[in-house]
């Protein structure tokens, strides 16, 4: 394991952060702590680094004992939520900050500095400075600083969160891609479930401090261990007291023995999907996810009466 | 006339009228008889003495508060020690006090039966009427210019940049040197300048402690009130007020240049 972290409990004052958090992350992953803001995701990943000491718990890195480490003795690579740039110092000397302090002969920092600023795409834009780089720009140059000391374990606090969407996702394949060439043990903190499913190959679900489960995408989509992963780990309605995804919803004209009958509320055509908001006969609402071409054959519309079956209901005890 | 205008010049006139004025004023009758009389005033041996107690004081009081200052203003902003409130408040006192009030409770303390001075007399230190207590005036009144400059902006930056450098490795010293004193540089030259403008303008509260004896114990400020006070030597009193009006002059002009490569660069919030 390259990353242990062992009954970590973290308070801040009276609000606990971290509440008896364990978990193992394997070399060469890329995880993803994934949870909603407070529920102790980036406190977590910082007690990882040593920028906040945990009250109690166990931390390792590459099997060494790091709980009392301070930051500069843990081989961590740090990328901030906001980048963090060093504002009066260029890129380049941003990206030789590691290599510099660690006293490294001065061609070798030129080259492997070079190195790095093509791999983030940044070759050219060395003697520019932070305020003069673009949100995604800035991102790599950080990514690229974190990396020159050639880190065990990569960490990043919601590295896309601060990106307008069309960059996110091409920054999302293009760290994948440097995943794959790297191979540093890397987590990532994120509050979006979509870019923890697309990326990570395992996911740390972490709510109100303490981790609701750990799996890999797939297998928590389809086995979500509780309420909480369920509704918040992919589209989710909630009937009665079973969950149901909204593309286990069925819609036909006519009723069979399980169906139920709804009202259709409104159309939504998002590309490839349709979406049909739906009130039951009893008030309850819910939608259905269907693909454009399932919609078009139903030849549904606004107001129609449907007869709703569901295919994978879920129910979880307590 | 738009309204604009009105405000325009009236505020003109307004700072014309308060200020530009009485300085004006001073640098036309200081060379009003010529240049030469302005030297021979100035050159003067009290005149010198004066200029030069008043710098010998400058240069040692700048630097202690301005290193005070950039360790008062992380203790107060980076670290979580019990009473950096207080002291936080405290370090406004010398901005509250009056500094006759300084100098009486500097004359109180080191007084031959003070607190202080009794012991210090006993060891043959001299505090009052020399070198020791108008330094200890003029640190005291210049006290929080620097904290004051550099407190919101260490809150200001935030503590990211520095935890980014502790995880690539650098140690405390290092972060301080390379990442934190760079981005707080320019609020530390605000605070010094104007740190140096009130050691060397200082009056009350020197006035008290010093004795103001010409040729020994006199500063600057203290001689242009002696020189004028007496009428024999008005010119001296105006010569020695443009040399204080200079450095003042030359102190905002840095300042203006220094805050305008700051803007140019972007280093304050961009």
């Amino acid at each position: 394991m390259a990353i242990e972290a062992h009954n970590v409990t973290k308070r801040f004052g009276d609000f606990v952060a971290l509440d008896d958090v364990s978990i193992n992350v394997e070399s060469g992953s890329l995880t993803a702590l994934l949870g909603p803001s407070g529920s102790g995701k980036s406190t977590l990943l910082r007690v990882i680094a040593g920028l906040e000491v945990a009250d109690s718990g166990d931390v390792f890195i590459s099997g060494k004992e790091a709980t009392a480490l301070a930051p500069q003795k843990r081989g961590v690579g740090f990328v901030f939520q906001h980048y963090a740039p060093f504002k009066h110092m260029t890129v380049w000397e941003n990206v030789a900050f590691g290599l510099k302090i660690r006293r490294r002969p001065k061609d070798e920092v030129g080259k492997r500095v070079e190195e790095l600023l093509e791999l983030v795409q940044l070759g050219g834009l060395g003697g520019r400075y932070p305020a003069q780089l673009s949100g995604g720009q800035r991102q790599r140059m950080a990514l690229a600083r974190a990396l020159a000391p050639e880190p065990e374990v990569l960490l990043l606090d919601e590295p896309f969160g601060a990106l307008d969407a069309r960059v996110r996702v091409e920054l999302r394949q293009w760290l994948l891609r440097l995943h794959d060439e790297m191979h540093v043990t890397t987590i990532f903190v994120t509050h979006d479930q979509e870019e923890a499913l697309e990326l990570s190959d395992s996911i740390v679900v972490m709510n109100k401090g303490r981790v609701e489960q750990i799996a890999p995408p797939g297998q928590l989509y389809d086995e979500p261990a509780n309420e909480f992963v369920m509704s918040f780990v992919g589209p989710v309605n909630k009937l009665d007291d079973a969950w149901v995804r909204p593309h286990d919803i069925e819609l036909r004209h006519e009723p069979n023995g399980s169906t139920r009958e709804a009202q259709i509320e409104r159309i939504v055509r998002l590309g490839f999907e349709t979406r049909i908001e739906l009130v039951r006969d009893d008030g309850e609402r819910l939608y259905a996810q269907l693909t454009r071409n399932e919609a078009e054959e139903l030849e549904l519309e606004r107001g129609d009466i449907v007869y709703v079956r569901t295919r994978k209901e879920k129910t979880f005890s307590g | 006339m738009t309204a604009r205008r009105l405000v325009r010049y009236g505020s003109l006139g307004y700072l014309a009228l308060i200020l530009i004025a009485p300085v004006g004023l001073i640098f036309w009758r200081a060379f009003e008889h010529g240049f030469g009389t302005f030297w021979t005033a100035i050159s003067n041996p009290d005149a010198m003495h004066a200029l030069k107690l008043t710098l010998e004081v400058a240069v040692v009081a700048v630097p202690l508060n301005s290193i005070f200052g950039v360790l008062c203003g992380l203790a107060i902003v980076r670290h979580r020690i019990p009473g950096m409130g207080i002291v936080n408040a405290v370090v406004d006192l010398p901005m509250a006090l009056s500094p006759v009030v300084v100098g009486l409770a500097l004359y109180l303390l080191y007084a031959n039966n003070g607190w202080f001075g009794t012991w210090l007399n006993e060891h043959g230190v001299r505090v009052l009427f020399a070198y020791p207590g108008i330094l200890l005036a003029t640190i005291f009144v210049s006290l929080p210019f620097v904290v004051r400059e550099v407190v919101p902006v260490l809150r200001e930056i935030g503590t990211e940049q520095e935890d980014a450098a502790a995880t690539l490795g650098a140690n405390a010293f290092t972060i301080f040197r390379r990442i934190t004193l760079p981005a707080i540089q320019w609020a530390v030259v605000y605070g010094v300048v104007l740190t140096m403008a009130r050691a060397l303008g200082e009056f009350g509260a020197v006035a008290i402690v010093s004795g103001g004896l010409a040729g020994r114990t006199q500063t600057m400020t203290q001689y242009v009130q002696a020189a004028y006070e007496n009428g024999a030597n008005e010119t001296g009193a105006y010569a020695a007020s443009v040399v204080l009006a200079a450095i003042a002059i030359l102190t905002l002009a840095l300042m203006t240049v220094f805050g305008q490569r700051e803007d140019s660069l972007g280093h304050r919030g961009a």
